[in-house]
C-alpha cells in the first residue's frame, strides 16, 4: 500500500522531466528510456529528497536504473 | 573483442560534427608563442588572452622566473618521487612556509595539483560512516574526491542555505560530517554566501572545507579568499587552493590550524603515492606567493578591469551570467551550443581567446563564454575586448 503511494507520487515527480512523453512503468529506465542526463537526475533527486524529507546519497544512484528500483530505494530510505 | 572506446562514439560524432561546421576547435586551442600574461600567438595571430586563470599576472614575473631558474640549476629537473618515500627537497619546505605565512595558519600541505589536493583532502577527511555534504555545482575534483573515498555523499542545491540546513538536519546527530564549499564558483563567477552556509554547518556540528581556487590573491585583506573577506577565518577548518591560477605555476595545497593536520601526509594516497612537484616549480610558487602578499596595486587593477569588462559587455547588449561583477570571472550567457560555438569562433578570429563552457560543466541548459581577467590587463585592453566582442557578434551569419 505504502509502496503504491510512493510509486504514484514518484511518477508525478518524474513527469516534468519526461520530455519524450514515454509511458512510465516499473521497468522504465532513466538512462535508456527517459534519456535523463546527469544534471536532470540531480534536479529530480533534489525534488525526491524534499518530497519525503530524506537524503539520497550519490553512491546509491548508479544502482537505481529503473523507476521500480527508485521506488524501492525511496521506500527503504523513508524507513 | 569489444572495443572499449566505442562507448565514446556519441562524443566522437558530436565533436566531429562541430569541427565539420568549419570552426576552430574550442577544446584544442594551441598557443604557439606567449608574449606576456595577456598576449599569445594563436593561429599565427596576436590574440588577447581572456581565457586563462592568470588572475594576478605572475607567469612572467622576473623574480618568480629567477627563483625557478636557481632551483632548476641547483636541485635538477625533477623530484623523482614521492616526498614520503623518496624525500623532500628544501624548496618544498620553503613553499609550505610561504603558504603558512600567506594564510596565517599552523600547517600547509602541498600536492602536485589542485585537483589532487581535493581528491586527497575529500577522500581522506571523510571515511566510512562519515557524511560529505557538497554544493551541487562543486568542481569535478571535489566530486571525484567523494568517489575515491568511502563516505556517504549528499548534495545540496547551489548556494542554497536552507537546502544545506535541511540535508544536514536529516543526518545522524553524532556522525562525522564535512561540508564542502567554494568561495567563487568558476562557471558563472558567482560568490558563495559563505557566512550563512558556514553558520548552518556549525549548527549541525559539521567541519568545513572551502576551495578558494578562484579567489586567492584578491579577496580579503591578505588575499586569502572569500572566507577572509567575510571574516570567517576562525570558522573554516580546511582551505584548499591551487598554484595554477593566481600563483601562476602548477600545484595544489591545503592549509589548516587543526592540531592533527600533519598526519594527512602519511594517510592520504593522492599525496603519498605520486611524485612531488619539481623543485623549480615549488620555488616559483614560493616566490610568487610571497609577492602576492603585498600585491595591492595588482589586486586593485584586477578588480577595476573586471568591473570595467562586466559594465562594457553589459552596455554592448550582452546577457551577463551575474547581475554585477562578483569575481574576476565575467561570463556571458548564450542561448544554445551552436550559437556559443559560432560566437567563440568569431572571437578567436578577432584575436580574443575566452572559454566556451556548456553542460555538464555548467548548470543545466546554460551555455557560456567565460572571460577571466588578469591584473596584467589594462583599461585599454578591456575597451579592445568589448569592441571585438561587438565586432564578432556583428560578423555572425545571423547578423548579416
Ligand atoms: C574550484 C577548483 N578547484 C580545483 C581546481 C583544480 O586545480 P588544478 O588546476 O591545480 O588542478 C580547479 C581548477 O580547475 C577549480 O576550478
Amino acid at each position: 500500500m505504502d509502496r503504491d503511494a510512493t510509486y504514484a507520487r514518484l511518477l508525478e515527480l518524474i513527469e516534468p522531466f519526461n520530455k519524450k512523453g514515454v509511458a512510465l512503468a516499473e521497468e522504465t529506465s532513466f538512462a535508456n528510456d527517459l534519456e535523463l542526463d546527469s544534471l536532470t537526475v540531480m534536479d529530480l533527486v533534489a525534488n525526491i529528497e524534499d518530497e519525503w524529507d530524506i537524503n539520497m546519497p550519490l553512491n546509491i544512484l548508479p544502482d537505481l536504473e529503473t523507476v521500480g528500483q527508485l521506488t524501492d530505494a525511496v521506500e527503504k530510505l523513508k524507513g | 573483442m569489444t572495443d572499449l572506446l566505442s562507448k565514446f562514439d556519441p562524443y566522437i560524432a558530436e565533436h566531429k560534427g562541430l569541427l565539420d561546421t568549419g570552426v576552430n576547435d574550442p577544446f584544442g586551442v594551441v598557443m604557439e608563442q606567449l608574449l606576456s600574461p595577456t598576449r599569445a600567438i594563436i593561429n599565427g595571430r596576436e590574440t588577447i588572452l581572456v581565457g586563462t586563470y592568470n588572475y594576478m599576472g605572475m607567469t612572467f614575473d622576473a623574480e618568480v622566473i629567477a627563483a625557478g631558474q636557481r632551483a632548476l640549476a641547483g636541485f635538477g629537473a625533477g623530484s623523482t618521487g614521492s616526498r614520503v618515500l623518496n624525500g623532500t627537497f628544501a624548496p618544498h619546505i620553503a613553499v609550505e612556509q610561504a603558504l603558512k605565512d600567506f594564510y596565517g595558519t599552523k600547517s600547509a600541505i602541498v600536492f602536485s595539483t589542485g585537483y589532487q589536493a581535493n581528491l586527497g583532502m575529500v577522500s581522506t577527511l571523510a571515511g566510512k560512516g562519515d557524511y560529505i555534504v557538497l554544493d551541487a555545482d562543486s568542481h569535478a575534483s571535489i566530486y571525484d574526491g567523494c568517489k575515491l573515498g568511502n563516505a556517504e555523499t549528499v548534495r545540496f542545491r547551489h548556494n542554497n542555505v536552507e537546502d544545506l540546513d535541511k540535508r544536514l538536519g536529516r543526518l545522524p546527530a553524532d556522525a562525522g560530517k564535512l561540508v564542502i564549499l567554494e568561495g567563487v564558483y568558476s562557471m558563472l563567477g558567482d560568490v558563495a554566501p559563505l557566512r550563512e552556509l558556514v553558520a548552518v554547518a556549525k549548527q549541525h556540528g559539521a567541519m568545513t572545507l572551502v576551495d578558494e581556487a578562484h579567489a586567492m590573491g584578491f579577496f580579503g585583506a591578505h588575499g586569502r579568499g572569500v572566507y577572509e573577506e567575510l571574516g570567517l577565518e576562525d570558522e573554516i577548518d580546511f582551505v584548499v587552493g591551487t598554484f595554477s591560477k593566481s600563483v601562476g605555476t602548477v600545484g595544489g595545497f591545503a592549509v589548516s590550524n587543526h592540531p592533527k593536520f600533519e598526519i594527512l601526509r602519511l594517510v592520504c594516497n593522492p599525496y603519498r603515492f605520486t611524485a612531488s612537484l619539481p623543485p623549480s616549480v615549488a620555488a616559483t610558487a614560493e616566490a610568487s606567493i610571497r609577492k602576492l602578499m603585498t600585491a595591492t596595486e595588482k589586486r586593485r587593477n584586477l578588480w577595476a578591469v573586471s568591473r570595467q569588462l562586466h559594465a562594457g559587455l553589459k552596455a554592448a547588449g550582452f546577457r551577463m551570467a551575474t547581475e554585477t561583477p562578483e569575481s574576476a570571472i565575467i561570463a556571458v550567457l548564450l542561448p544554445d551550443q551552436a550559437g556559443t560555438v559560432a560566437m567563440w569562433h568569431q572571437l578567436l578570429e578577432h584575436g580574443i581567446y575566452c572559454n566556451m563552457s556548456r553542460p555538464p560543466a555548467t548548470p543545466a541548459g546554460i551555455f557560456l563564454l567565460r572571460c577571466s581577467l588578469s591584473a596584467a590587463h589594462t583599461a585599454e585592453d578591456v575597451r579592445e575586448i568589448v569592441a571585438r566582442f561587438a565586432a564578432a557578434r556583428d560578423s555572425l551569419p545571423a547578423a548579416a
